[in-house]
């Protein structure tokens, strides 16, 4: 009893210090990956590179990436090079923010600045096979870094729409993301293990969905779960959710392709 | 263009039991799902998984629709000679891919 009103005193000062810290927030040496929830077996296919379904995407990223496409001719390796070093770290930092449009964009929004802008090739679509592919195959150059999301007075604000975003009810249920997330994980939700929401692993190859997704596809899965009309991908409310959610889970070791059940 | 991930040990000794797995990149559909506008989704799946050791078959699947996308398979052999392990997927509209590793056996 004791310790929770230190944990509230400790958490009050905080808002009062910092204006950052909510109740109920988990402390950074509570934090726990999706992946510790995870069964024994789960957790053997993502370590075992050649069990991992998600290497499969990675393998085709790695394709495509090699590959000249649109009216410049061009390939993502052209520019980048090898991207074991070039793209080494670029996951662990994304959300960022992008100087043209003036917000952070995610790391499929970054590959279609890039497809678009340099190789003037149309956008993939989100979701697409190539455009997982290929966010897969770059992320899986972060394996083992340390999430590393930079704030500044840039995108703080951003930052803070997402946290908002995190803590606000909605929905039909009338249910925020912390509330699962941050106050009741490690409990069961309909026999599975709630995590903490820590996006370690993506794109990550979920067992339900029998392929690959984004963070944004597991977004929208939430938001649809507490009964909210879901934001469509790309939307700025999604990539501000993303920012925050990376931010929470900074310097965790990113996964991806990560799997999930 | 089909993607196929093997694993098999690049050293054996002879008479060794080796683990080999394998996994394919396919969709698997199932044939019974409908899409959003009603119409059947026309079955997509391997039907058949072989490996040959040197031209011997050491292992093969018959495959069906209630199996999962990228279906993985994991088995084993004994490592009796230097060689190729060949391994083959067939399916549902000429879907044909192949992968091979060399194994050396002392």
């Amino acid at each position: 009893m004791s310790g929770s009103f230190v944990r509230l005193l400790a958490a009050t000062a905080l808002t009062l210090l910092a204006g950052t810290a909510f109740p109920g927030e988990i402390p950074q040496a509570e934090r726990r990956s999706g992946y510790d929830f995870m069964s024994r077996e789960t957790r053997a296919m993502q370590d075992d590179e050649t069990a991992n379904p998600g290497m499969l995407g990675v393998l085709e990223g790695g394709t495509l990436w090699a590959r000249k496409t649109g009216a410049a001719g061009r390939a993502c390796a052209d520019c980048h090079g090898d991207a074991r070093a070039s793209m080494k770290g670029v996951a662990a930092r994304y959300p960022a923010f992008d100087a043209t449009s003036k917000r952070p964009v995610n790391l499929e929004q970054r590959i279609n600045v890039c497809r678009t802008e340099r190789q003037q090739a149309p956008a993939l679509a989100y979701e697409s096979r190539e455009l997982l592919a290929l966010t897969a195959f770059v992320a899986r150059q972060s394996r083992g870094l340390p999430i590393d999301i930079a704030v500044d007075a840039r995108v703080q604000p951003f930052l803070d729409n997402g946290r908002a975003a995190f803590y606000r009810r909605q929905g039909q249920l009338n249910l925020a993301c912390s509330q699962c997330h941050d106050d009741n994980w490690g409990k069961r939700l309909a026999g599975n293990a709630i995590p903490q929401a820590h996006p370690t692993g993506y794109p990550v190859y979920r067992l339900e969905w029998q392929s690959l997704g984004s963070l944004q596809r597991r977004l929208r899965n939430c938001l649809v779960g507490i009964r909210a009309e879901p934001y469509e991908y790309g939307a700025p409310e999604l990539v501000e959710l993303e920012l925050f959610l990376m931010w929470r889970a900074r310097g965790m070791a990113i996964e991806a392709p990560g799997v999930r059940p | 263009m089909a993607n196929a991930l093997v694993n098999v040990p690049p050293r054996a000794r002879r008479g060794e039991v080796i683990e080999i797995k394998t996994l394919i990149s396919h969709p698997m559909e199932t044939g019974y799902r409908r899409s959003q506008l009603g119409t059947p989704i026309p079955r997509d799946i391997v039907r058949l998984f072989v490996c040959t050791y040197n031209g011997t078959e050491v292992f093969r699947a018959e495959l069906h629709p209630a199996i999962a996308a990228n279906p993985f398979f994991v088995f084993s052999t004994v490592a009796t000679e230097s060689g190729t392990l060949a391994f083959q997927w067939t399916g549902d509209n000429g879907f044909s891919a192949t992968e091979s590793a060399a194994i050396t056996v002392d």
